[in-house]
């Protein structure tokens, strides 16, 4: 089951974080820079999969920004990290092209991407056009 | 000035939106707290403001300073509020923040039922599919119940969308509410078989999860997914089934045989897939990831078929060359991917794996830790008695290289794994065992101390053979205790010397040389051990003395019994005054023992023997499930009280007594940052003693001695001894590998000797070939254990129970799911249906008398007064739902008299307007009729009474909708309802018919079955409560006879139910109050008993309020009636006691609308 998904700069400044399990706060903000610490300090010879207390992390870079997941340990690897190129395909295809900006300046729209990917931790949808319908739907209900 | 400044900010404030805040942020980066601060201050001015549109802007913002870690609980009312916005754009944010900030402790979240409620329903599918995606963040079990059904509707939706959705959360709602799975699960397998691909796969997404953890329940869907497997093409689908199947069919045998065929096209097509991409690429990218996509699920599905299928081995041979490939790819993704597969191959098909160890063994010396980590798991399951040794040994190199403690202590942890796996199977010399376990005490700084030392504990007290060896080497560990105590950084390894200390104190009699290990465990320097270990030390010190005075018994010359007994009068004083209770309290108790054998002593006396006799006796290790498993005996009630529970009064009085004893017990493990002033005088005392007599310690010159001395917080580390941090041999330890070297000796000795043998076999006897293992390399069977090993097992109980190995985590959600899904519904498992929350209605004795008057042939009828209505809703009908279970059974011997068992359940509905529908349950309980039979009375038990639910749709109609259903064996037929109009109700007849005439029930009901029928009411005056009353009559046919039957019932119309909820905002509030037309009453509820927010929902939700605003423990509310009475509440609570201030313009309504609400709580 997917535990989080943050999305952070370079910097280790989160941009984007959604929590699929309560947290409790205190914790949270320590957890969160533990486990960005942990991934930004890796190099790229070394894999996407980090063991983190009890639970797996799998992250993916792209350019400046990292997408970072945590798991529990009977979830898959493998999708998990094809969970990340889908879902920043998404975005990429949703704002043609995605910057770092946009991710933060429309929180919610990219929030609405992934509870149409993820629901109650788990995929649920990986095609592109069911992804985006919804959205647009509703960016149609919002103007007109 | 000021006013500028407050005028200045409000500008401000209006045009700042989420992208402002991150810029600012942004900005702001020297002094980014105090910008977000005074942001949130902003916020918290805008939260105040009446524009909702304002109001969501501040949640958005809110909802990304959530997520930069700023607490924002302090919202979550405006969360609610803006959830509740009609806009879709606003009510969005406030799901959005709500899904971000709320979890099942957030009080407000019982306020928000009845607005999703209303949002599930909403003809806007968007709404319906924002509240369900935000109600599966924060669910709760009350929402989950109470939302339940409207969800289970929601499968049946028109729009895919939202029966994806509606399914998906259903999970949720079964793990909060597991008793909701039985009667929606029919629902859920029938979207199995959806016509949407998204449902579909939802439904199998959903199942698979539930299976997974209780898959014997799920038996009988086996040929549905069978069906679906065959049919579907959604890969993920399809792995999702299939892992499904491989958790079935060991459950089922005859499953795996029809599995055969269809699973093995399957591969075969992924077979050809993936052989011919593999076959066009030299090297594999990560580009071609659909390549692996389709190879790690080739694995998965020949995984989940080796469990209860023929062999693949030839196909599982091949996975595992290709992941050979893999593995020795220089892209590290792929290696570590590799690993993963092959370690999932590794359950099942072992020796497959096994013959790669040299590739395994070479990714441990891999850069990246992750993939150490994952060849370390494929090591754990590839050792052999064989291999064990080198294998270990290899780690053991690991272990000195390594760098980070992480990865050394993963490391420790993996190799104490490996070995103690399977109860020790692989160990074939423990003294092998011991020493590298000796070995592992010189790691620098591990956290797992106490994981070796259990494992000392437990090899010690379990391998008795070995125990001689293990005495030994604790003993040189104890000699050598500063070396692992020396060093701060090593304070975890230290409990170590707990395992050392017992063995050597509990098998003292295999000690060599007893007087030297005593006068080891009772050197001062032990005082600076945690306390735990010092009292072990202590306990075991007097067991040693205790051997020695008995080896010294018989002897003549005395001294050496004497010099044991001196030694401990001079050292336990130390222990005698430690901070730690339990290692002074048994000090002082043994101190005292050994002056009084000194006594002896010094009188010739022989004590050996009695002293001997306090630890006689030996310790047999206890398996840690035994406790559990001791039956309970019959006639024990565990859950009985002993002793009555003091009253409260008692407890509080003995209050002050208890805050004392709790300060008693901590003393198990004492930090020594407790320790007191004088404490830390004595100590330094002691150090400096000790250092005087040490003759290692470097004094330290007098001007560093002045430093020390000023700076007290240093004083309780330990003085630094010269610290050899390069891994030093303890002296006396023997090395693990000579063991090696020895065993290897040892084996090909025995090999040789065996070869001997079987050739002398051979000569005598030539069919003698037929042995297993007379040539090729040595089999598992051949290694012999190097000592003869017991393994002591565990003691259980006698009678234990039998075996539940399969245990789940108490705390595991599934474990409530473990339902049985065929067994047919009863009729108790309905969803809540939007009813009263509780039949435990009070009776008033009136009521029950009114009951008790009615013919005997009735059932008897009560609690129309004590419907409570439990939801509010907004917009729908009111229905009166009638139960109706009619249960006639005939006596067999007597004819004319009937056994009649028949409930009924109302569920009253009223409701004014044409469009909206809206549920209200009476419960009304009916008490069975009675009949005497043979002289016995049969009553039939209470039914949870009848659910009212109301709404309004125009001022003078209500609709009441009835569930009439059948509970007996027999069919029903030509039903009539009537009730008796009262001058302000009148039931709505068809054109043309009289005024007393019934409405007939234009259906049947064939046993066990329900159906609802609609009746509207006209209403005149809304301002005070009625009852109706009402008779029902009806034929009761079965096989031999058929009789005409009835039923008197009543309905009753409350006042609250009148009400419907109607938001309102506080400026309009404020407007409503000022305007000087309502009239205002109150009263006052004492003893209530409950956290205020309760209080509030349970009267939003009994009696159709909304909150207004509330402002610590006072809050407006307000409600409206269904004739455009407005309804205001003041609710302020103080101790316990609650008053309502209210306000209506009509002041007979607002009476009895009070009087509801007292009596709603003087219920609870």
């Amino acid at each position: 089951m997917i535990k989080f998904l943050l999305m952070v700069n370079q910097q280790g400044q989160t941009r984007l974080s959604r929590y699929f399990e309560p947290v409790e706060l205190n914790r949270r903000a320590a957890q969160e820079a533990a486990v960005v610490r942990c991934c930004l300090s890796r190099n790229k010879e070394q894999c996407s999969f980090v063991e983190y207390q009890d639970f797996k992390l799998v992250y993916r870079q792209y350019a400046a920004l990292y997408v970072v997941v945590g798991v529990s340990h009977t979830e898959n690897e493998l999708s998990i990290f094809e969970l990340i190129q889908n879902f920043v395909e998404v975005l990429d295809r949703y704002f043609s092209r995605v910057r770092l900006n946009q991710i933060m300046f429309h929180l919610d729209s990219v929030h609405i991407i992934l509870d149409e990917m993820i629901q109650n931790g788990h995929i649920v949808e990986t095609n592109k056009n069911r992804i985006l319908a919804p959205l647009t739907a509703i960016n149609k209900m919002a103007d007109g | 000035m000021a006013l500028k400044i407050v005028k200045g900010s409000i500008d401000r404030m209006f045009d700042k939106n989420l992208q402002d805040l991150v810029r600012g942020i942004r900005n702001h980066k020297e002094d980014e707290a105090k910008y977000i601060s005074t942001c949130i201050d902003e916020i918290k001015q805008e939260l105040k403001q009446d524009n909702i549109a304002v109001k969501a802007n501040a949640v958005c913002k809110l909802t990304y300073l959530q997520m930069l870690g700023y607490d924002v609980s302090w919202a979550a009312f405006n969360i609610v509020e803006v959830m509740s916005s009609s806009k879709f754009t606003y009510k969005r944010i406030g799901y959005l923040a709500a899904s971000q900030c709320f979890h099942e402790s957030t009080d407000v979240i019982m306020l928000t039922t009845n607005q999703i409620r209303k949002d599930l329903s909403s003809p806007n599918q968007y709404d319906t599919g924002v509240a369900l995606t935000g109600l599966s963040c924060f669910v709760t079990p009350d929402l989950a119940r109470d939302l339940a059904n409207d969800i289970m509707t929601l499968m049946s939706h028109t729009k895919p969308y939202i029966r994806k959705k509606a399914v998906l959360i259903m999970y949720k709602v079964f793990l909060k509410y597991p008793e909701s799975l039985r009667p929606a699960f029919p629902r859920l397998k029938e979207k199995l078989e959806d016509p949407d691909p998204g449902v579909q796969s939802a439904a199998v997404n959903v199942i698979c999860e539930l299976a997974r953890r209780n898959p014997k329940n799920y038996l009988s869907l086996a040929p549905l997914f069978f069906k679906l497997m065959t049919s579907s093409t959604n890969n993920w689908v399809l792995i999702k089934i299939i892992k499904l199947f491989g958790a079935l069919t060991p459950l089922e045998p005859r499953l795996g045989k029809k599995l055969i065929e269809p699973l093995t096209n399957l591969i075969h097509r992924i077979y050809l897939f993936f052989s011919q991409i593999l076959h066009h690429l030299s090297a594999i990218t990560l580009v071609c990831f659909s390549w692996l996509i389709a190879f790690l699920f080739f694995i998965t599905v020949l995984i989940s078929l080796s469990s209860g299928m023929p062999n693949h081995s030839a196909s599982i041979q091949l996975c595992v060359q290709k992941l050979r490939i893999l593995i020795e790819d220089s892209d590290q993704n792929l290696k570590y991917l590799g690993l993963l597969a092959m370690s999932k191959i590794l359950k099942t098909h072992p020796k497959s794996v096994q013959s790669h160890k040299d590739l395994i063994l070479q990714c441990l010396d891999d850069k990246d830790e992750s993939i150490r980590l994952r060849a370390l798991d494929l090591l754990y399951g590839m050792v052999s008695k064989k291999n064990l040794m080198e294998i270990v040994k290899k780690l053991m190199l690991h272990v000195d290289k390594a760098e980070g403690t992480t990865y050394r202590d993963e490391l420790l942890t993996k190799i104490i794994d490996i070995c103690s796996q399977s109860n020790y199977q692989y160990i074939t010399n423990f003294e092998w065992y011991i020493s590298i376990l000796v070995e592992l005490t010189r790691l620098e700084g591990t956290r797992h101390g106490h994981l070796i030392a259990s494992q000392m504990l437990d090899v010690a007290i379990r391998v008795k053979a070995i125990r001689v060896f293990a005495v030994a080497q604790m003993a040189t560990l104890l000699d050598n205790a500063h070396m692992l105590t020396g060093n701060t950084q090593r304070n975890g390894i230290c409990e170590v010397l707990y395992a050392a200390a017992w063995i050597c104190g509990e098998f003292s009699e295999h000690l060599e040389n007893p007087m030297e290990t005593l006068e080891a465990m009772l050197r001062p320097k032990v005082a600076t051990l945690p306390g735990h270990i010092q009292a072990v030390y202590v306990q075991n010190a007097a067991k040693l003395f205790a051997t020695v005075l008995k080896s010294q018994e018989g002897n003549t010359d005395s001294t050496t019994a004497q010099e044991a007994s001196q030694l401990m009068i001079d050292r336990l004083p130390l222990f005698v005054q430690s901070a730690n209770l339990e290692v002074q309290e048994r000090a002082s108790c043994i101190l005292q023992l050994v002056k009084y054998i000194q006594k002896l002593q010094q009188k010739d006396v022989e004590v050996s023997e009695e002293v001997c006799a306090l630890f006689a006796g030996e310790l047999n290790p206890v398996a840690p499930k035994a406790q559990k498993k001791v039956p309970i005996p019959d006639g024990l009630d565990l859950d009985a009280w002993i002793n009555e529970p003091p009253s409260e009064s008692e407890s509080e009085d003995e209050q002050p007594k208890a805050i004392f004893s709790k300060e008693e017990p901590k003393h198990s493990r004492p930090r020594h940052t407790e320790v007191d002033e004088k404490e830390l005088a004595r100590r330094r005392e002691a150090r400096k003693q000790e250092q005087a007599n040490n003759p290692f310690y470097i004094k330290a010159s007098p001007s560093s001695q002045k430093v020390y001395q000023e700076t007290p917080g240093v004083e309780h580390i330990p003085v630094v001894q010269i610290d050899l941090s390069v891994p030093l041999k303890v002296p006396g330890l023997p090395m693990s590998d000579q063991y090696v070297k020895l065993e290897e000796e040892r084996r090909q000795k025995e090999r040789a000797e065996k070869k001997k043998k079987d050739k002398k076999k051979r000569k005598e006897k030539r069919s003698g070939r037929g042995k297993k293992h007379d040539s090729g390399p040595e089999s598992e069977e051949d290694i012999t254990p190097a000592h003869m090993v017991d393994i002591v097992t565990e003691e259980m109980p006698e009678n234990a129970l039998p075996s539940d190995d399969d245990e789940r985590d108490p705390a595991d959600p599934h474990k409530a799911l473990d339902i049985d899904l065929d067994k047919p519904l009863a009729d108790s498992e309905k969803l809540p249906v939007r009813s009263h929350r509780a039949a435990e209605v009070l009776k008033s004795p009136a009521e029950d008398e009114e009951g008790e008057n009615v013919s005997s042939l009735e059932p008897k009828k009560k609690s129309s007064k004590e419907k409570r209505e439990k939801k509010k809703d907004k917009d729908k009908d009111r229905k009166v739902k009638m139960l109706f279970e009619s249960g006639l059974s005939e006596a067999k011997s007597s004819k004319h008299k009937k056994k009649k068992q028949k409930r009924e359940k109302e569920d009253k509905e009223k409701k004014k307007k044409k469009k909206h529908h809206h549920h209200h349950h009476h419960h009304g309980d009916k008490g069975g009729e009675e009949s005497v039979q043979n002289g016995t009375v049969e009553e039939e038990e209470p039914l949870p009474a009848y659910d009212i639910q109301g709404n309004l749709q125009d001022g003078s109609q209500v609709v009441v909708s009835v569930i009439f259903e059948n509970k007996c064996d027999s069919f029903l037929k030509s039903m009539e309802f009537n009730v008796l109009d009262s001058l302000n109700s009148k039931l709505q007849r068809p054109e043309g018919s009289g005024p007393h005439d019934s409405l007939t029930i234009p259906f049947q009901l064939p046993p066990g079955v329900s159906n609802e029928a609609r009746f509207v009411f006209t209403v005149q005056s809304i301002i005070m409560p009625q009852k109706l009353k009402g008779t029902l009559t009806f034929i009761v046919k079965n096989e031999e006879s058929s009789t005409h039957e009835k039923l008197d019932f009543k309905l009753h119309f409350t006042c609250t139910s009148y009400l419907i909820t109607t938001p309102c905002y506080s400026d309009a509030f404020a407007k409503l109050l000022e305007s000087g037309d309502l009239k205002s009453s109150s009263i006052r509820l004492e003893g209530v008993n409950m956290p205020f927010h309760h209080l509030l929902a349970r009267i939003c939700f009994h009696h159709h309020f909304s909150v207004v605003e509330r402002i610590d423990s006072c809050a407006s509310m307000y409600s409206r009636s269904i004739q455009g009475h407005h309804v205001c509440l003041l609710v302020k609570i103080s101790s316990q006691t609650v008053s309502v201030d209210a306000k209506c313009d009509e002041p007979t309504l607002l009476g009895n609308v009070l009087d509801e609400i007292k009596q709603t709580f003087s219920q609870c």
